[in-house]
C-alpha cells in the first residue's frame, strides 16, 4: 500500500512539474525572448487558461503527500520552513503578474508586471530545483525525524548543510535550463512569427547547455548519494530510465531540427518525467533520506498513514483524479492550436 | 505563553483571517450569479445577463485572491503545525486533498470557461458553466468545513500505539453532524456577504443617479436574498448550532456568555465586559432566562458555568471568544432588521425612491465581512485549548523546529505581501465599480480561449 502511494505521489509531482514546468519556462524566457508588447501578451495568452489549473497539481500533490505520508509533509514542510515560504511569496507575486497585467493596460504597468512574472517565474524554478536536490543529498534529520534548515551555510554538502550549497546549486541551474527547454517548446507551439523563430534559437542555443548540465548532474549526485545506484544495482531494468533521459534530449534535438513543434515538446516532457522517475527509483524506499545516518531517515514505512487510512483514501483519490483528469482534458482541447493575438478577440 | 507557540497561532490566524475575505465573497455571489443568468434565461432581459457579466468580473478578481491567499493556508499546516500535521494527516488530509482534487479543479477548469467562453457558448451552455462555478466553490468549502469540523467534534476515527489518527469511514467525516450544520452557518453567512455586497453597489448608483436599470437589479437580488440568508443565518443555523455545541463543548458555551457560575434560568448577556480574575461581568444588560431558553426550550433549565470545568480546558483567550461571539450575534441580528425594512420597501414598491434606506444599505456592505470573521473566531477561540477538541491540545501541535524568529519573519513578510495585494485589489475594484455594468473594456481579453480556429 505505501508503494502505491509512494508511486502515485511521485507521479502527481512529475505531473505538475511537466505542466506547471511549461508555464514556468514561459516565464523564464518572457523578458528575453518576447519583445514586443503584441509578443509578451501571446506568451500570457499562450498560458492564460491553463497556469491556475497546473497550479492545482501543486496543491493536489501537496495534499496527497499530507494524507499518504503525514510525517513527511510534516517534517519536510517545517524544515524547508524558509524555502518554502518564499515559494509561496513567489506564487503569490507571480500570480498577480500574470492575472493584473490584463487588468492594467497602462505600459509602465505592463513593464511592471512582466519583470514580476519572470523574476517569481525564474526564482520558483530555482527552488523547486534546489529542493530536489535537498532530497537526493539528505538533510540533518534527528531522531524524531524533523530538522530544520537555514537558507545556506557554507556551501558545502556535509553533515550541516543549507538549502543552498554547490550540489542544489547546480540542481537548480540545471532545473532552470530544463525547465526554460520545456517552456520554449510549449511556446513554440503555441505561437507563430518573429516570436516563434526568436523560441527557436533560444532552444538550439540552451540544448548543449542542458545535455552537460545533466551529465554533470548525474555525475554530482551519484558523487554525493552513491546509495542511490543501489536499486539500480538489483534491478538493471531500472536503467531503462536513464535510457529514456537520453531518449528524451536527443528528441529534442531531433524535432527541433525538423522543425515537428509537437514531437519536440513531447521529448521534453519524457525527458523531465524520466528525470523524476530517475531520481524516485534511486531513493524508494526512502522519502527523504537522512545525512546523520540511515536510521533517522523517513522512509515509506515510517511515514505512511495506517493502512485502513490509505485503503479508504486510495478509493476516494481514484474517483477525484479521473474527474480532474477530465476535465484536464476538456479544457487543453478547447485550447488546442496556435494563439493569435488580436485576430482571436472576435 | 510559549513564544513560538504564540507566534504560530498569529500566523495561522492572520493568513486564514486574511484569505476568508475572499471566498466568503465569490461562495456568496456564485449563487447569485446563477440567479441572474436564470433571470436572463426566464426573461430574456440583457440587462440581467450584464449584470451577471459584472458580478463575473468582481467574482473572478476574487476568486484570484482567494487562490493565492488559500495556498498558503494548505501548505501552512506543514510549515507551522507539524505535530499537528503528523498526528493527524490520516483524517484531515483527505479532506484537504479532496478539496484539492476535486473542487479546485471543478472550479479552474470552468471558470476559465464561464470567464472566457460566454461567446463561444450557447446561453445555457455559459447557464451551466456558471453553475458548474457555483457548485466547485460550494463544494470546496464543504471540504474545508469537513477538515475543521472533524476539528471540533472528531467522529470515525481510531487512534494508533504511536498517537496518530486513523479514518475509519470518510462518510463518516463527511456526514459529521458538526460539520453539516457548520456548513450550512457558514454558506448561509457568505450568501449574506454576497447579497449585501450587491445591494451596496446597487444603491450607490441608485443614489448617484447612474446605471440606474442596473442598479435596480442589484438592490432587488440582494435585498431579496439577503432576507432569505439573514433569517436562515439565525433559524434554523444558528440556533442548531448553539444547541449542539452547548451539549458537546459546553466549556465554549459558558465561555461565550461569560457564564461563570452554573445558573438555573441562565440570562443571556447584550452587553457588557467579562472580568476573568473576578468572574464578573461590568455593566450587564442581561436579558433574564433567555440562555436557558435558546439552549434547552425552557426559562428553567440550569446552563452550566465555567465554574463545571477545570480551568485547564477552558477557552484560552476568554474576552477574545465573549466579544467576537457577541458582535458575530449583534450583528446577525442587525443584518436581519435591515434587510427585513429593506424587502418591506421594496415589496411596497417605494425602496428605489427611499434614499434614507439606500443609504444603510450602501454603507452596510462592510458589516458582513466583520461578522463572518467574528463568526470564524467564535468557532476557533472557542474550540482552545484544544487542536481536536478533547483529544490533542494546541501546544502539543506546533513546529517545535521552526524558532519564533524565523515564524516572526514570514509573518512580517505575509504582511507586507498582503498589503500589497490588498492595494491592487481595492484600486481594481473601485475601478470596475466606478465604470459600471455598462461601460469599461472587458475585465479579460477575452482572447485567451479563442483558439487556432477563431
Amino acid at each position: 500500500m505505501g508503494t502505491i502511494w509512494y508511486s502515485l505521489v511521485a507521479l502527481m509531482l512529475a505531473g505538475y512539474v511537466v505542466l506547471d514546468g511549461f508555464d514556468l519556462g514561459a516565464g523564464a524566457l518572457h523578458l528575453v525572448a518576447a519583445r514586443t508588447d503584441a509578443e509578451r501578451r501571446a506568451v500570457l495568452e499562450s498560458i492564460g487558461p491553463v497556469w491556475d489549473g497546473n497550479e492545482v497539481w501543486l496543491l493536489a500533490a501537496g495534499g496527497t503527500l499530507f494524507y499518504a505520508f503525514p510525517l513527511l509533509y510534516a517534517s519536510s514542510f517545517s524544515g524547508f520552513y524558509l524555502a518554502l515560504n518564499i515559494v509561496l511569496w513567489l506564487l503569490v507575486f507571480r500570480a498577480l503578474g500574470i492575472e493584473f497585467r490584463m487588468h492594467l493596460a497602462h505600459p509602465l504597468w505592463c513593464a511592471f508586471f512582466d519583470a514580476a512574472f519572470s523574476a517569481a517565474s525564474i526564482l520558483l524554478i530555482v527552488f523547486f530545483g534546489a529542493a530536489l536536490g535537498n532530497v537526493l543529498r539528505g538533510v540533518p534529520l534527528g531522531g524524531d525525524h524533523y530538522f530544520f534548515a537555514p537558507l545556506w551555510t557554507d556551501f558545502r554538502t556535509g553533515a550541516n548543510p543549507g538549502i543552498l550549497d554547490w550540489y542544489t546549486v547546480l540542481c537548480a541551474v540545471l532545473a532552470l535550463v530544463a525547465v526554460a527547454v520545456h517552456g520554449a517548446l510549449y511556446l513554440i507551439l503555441k505561437t507563430e512569427g518573429d516570436l516563434n523563430a526568436r523560441l527557436r534559437v533560444w532552444v538550439k542555443r540552451l540544448w548543449p547547455a542542458l545535455v552537460a548540465l545533466s551529465a554533470i548532474g548525474l555525475a554530482a549526485t551519484v558523487f554525493v548519494r552513491p546509495q542511490l545506484l543501489d536499486n539500480y544495482r538489483a534491478a538493471p531494468v531500472a536503467w531503462i530510465v536513464p535510457v529514456l533521459v537520453a531518449a528524451g534530449l536527443a528528441g529534442i534535438f531531433y524535432f527541433t531540427r525538423t522543425g515537428s513543434e509537437r514531437n519536440a515538446f513531447l521529448a521534453s516532457c519524457v525527458y523531465i518525467v524520466a528525470t523524476l522517475v530517475g531520481a524516485a527509483v534511486g531513493l524508494y524506499p526512502a522519502l527523504l533520506p537522512s545525512s546523520t545516518g540511515p536510521a533517522n531517515s523517513i522512509t515509506i514505512s515510517n511515514a505512511a498513514a495506517g493502512d485502513a487510512s490509505l485503503s479508504i483514501g486510495l478509493i476516494w483519490w481514484s474517483i477525484g483524479m479521473a474527474v480532474a483528469l477530465g476535465y484536464t482534458v476538456v479544457v487543453y482541447s478547447m485550447f488546442k492550436g496556435k494563439v493569435r493575438p488580436g485576430a482571436a478577440g472576435e | 505563553m510559549n513564544d513560538a507557540l504564540f507566534l504560530h497561532r498569529i500566523h495561522f490566524a492572520f493568513t486564514v483571517t486574511y484569505h476568508y475575505i475572499f471566498p466568503q465573497l465569490t461562495m456568496g455571489l456564485a449563487p447569485l450569479i446563477v440567479i441572474l443568468k436564470t433571470l436572463h434565461l426566464r426573461t430574456g432581459n440583457p440587462a440581467y445577463n450584464q449584470a451577471a457579466r459584472f458580478w463575473t468580473k468582481v467574482f473572478g478578481i476574487n476568486f484570484l485572491a482567494g487562490v493565492v491567499t488559500g495556498i498558503p493556508m494548505e501548505f501552512q499546516f506543514g510549515t507551522n503545525w507539524a505535530r499537528f500535521s503528523q498526528i493527524t494527516g490520516g483524517v484531515i488530509a483527505l479532506p484537504l486533498a479532496m478539496e484539492g482534487v476535486f473542487s479546485f479543479f471543478l472550479e479552474s477548469a470552468f471558470l476559465g470557461l464561464f470567464l472566457f467562453g460566454e461567446k463561444r457558448l450557447s446561453p445555457k451552455g455559459h447557464w451551466w458553466a456558471a453553475f458548474l462555478v457555483f457548485l466547485g466553490s460550494w463544494l470546496s468549502g464543504f471540504f474545508i468545513v469537513a477538515a475543521d469540523g472533524w476539528m471540533q467534534h472528531p467522529v470515525a476515527y481510531q487512534r494508533l500505539a504511536d498517537g496518530s489518527f486513523q479514518l475509519t469511514s470518510f462518510w463518516g467525516v463527511l456526514a459529521n453532524p458538526w460539520t453539516l450544520i457548520q456548513y450550512a452557518h457558514t454558506m448561509s453567512g457568505a450568501v449574506i456577504t454576497g447579497a449585501f455586497a450587491m445591494a451596496a453597489v446597487g444603491a450607490f448608483y441608485l443614489l448617484a443617479n447612474r446605471n440606474l436599470e442596473s442598479g435596480r437589479i442589484f438592490v432587488r437580488v440582494g435585498v431579496i436574498a439577503g432576507i432569505a440568508a439573514s433569517v436562515f443565518q439565525i433559524f434554523p443555523s444558528g440556533d442548531l448550532h448553539g444547541k449542539y455545541m452547548a451539549a458537546h463543548q459546553p466549556a465554549t458555551t459558558a465561555a461565550m456568555e461569560a457564564l461563570f457560575h452554573s445558573t438555573t434560568g441562565a440570562p443571556m448577556v447584550i452587553l457588557g465586559q467579562p472580568d476573568v480574575e473576578k468572574r464578573t461581568i461590568d455593566n450587564p444588560i442581561v436579558v433574564d432566562k433567555a440562555l436557558s431558553f435558546l439552549i434547552y426550550g425552557t426559562t428553567r433549565a440550569e446552563v452550566k458555568g465555567l465554574d463545571q470545568f477545570p480551568p485547564q480546558d477552558w477557552p484560552t483567550n476568554i474576552p477574545l471568544l465573549y466579544f467576537a461571539y457577541h458582535v458575530m450575534a449583534g450583528l446577525g441580528t442587525i443584518f436581519v432588521a435591515i434587510m427585513a425594512a429593506s424587502a418591506l420597501l421594496l415589496w411596497k414598491r417605494v425602496l428605489f425612491g427611499a434614499r434614507w434606506m439606500l443609504w444603510i444599505l450602501m454603507l452596510a456592505f462592510p458589516f458582513p465581512y466583520i461578522a463572518n470573521t467574528a463568526g470564524w473566531f467564535t468557532a476557533e477561540v472557542g474550540r482552545q485549548p484544544w487542536l481536536v477538541y478533547g483529544l490533542l491540545r494546541t501546544g502539543e501541535g506546533f513546529s517545535a523546529n521552526v524558532s519564533a524568529a524565523n515564524t516572526l519573519f514570514t509573518l512580517l513578510g505575509f504582511m507586507g505581501m498582503y498589503a500589497l495585494l490588498s492595494i491592487f485589489l481595492i484600486f481594481l475594484l473601485t475601478r470596475l465599480i466606478g465604470q459600471g455594468p455598462e461601460g469599461g473594456a472587458p475585465a479579460h481579453a477575452p482572447a485567451t480561449l479563442s483558439g487556432g480556429e477563431a
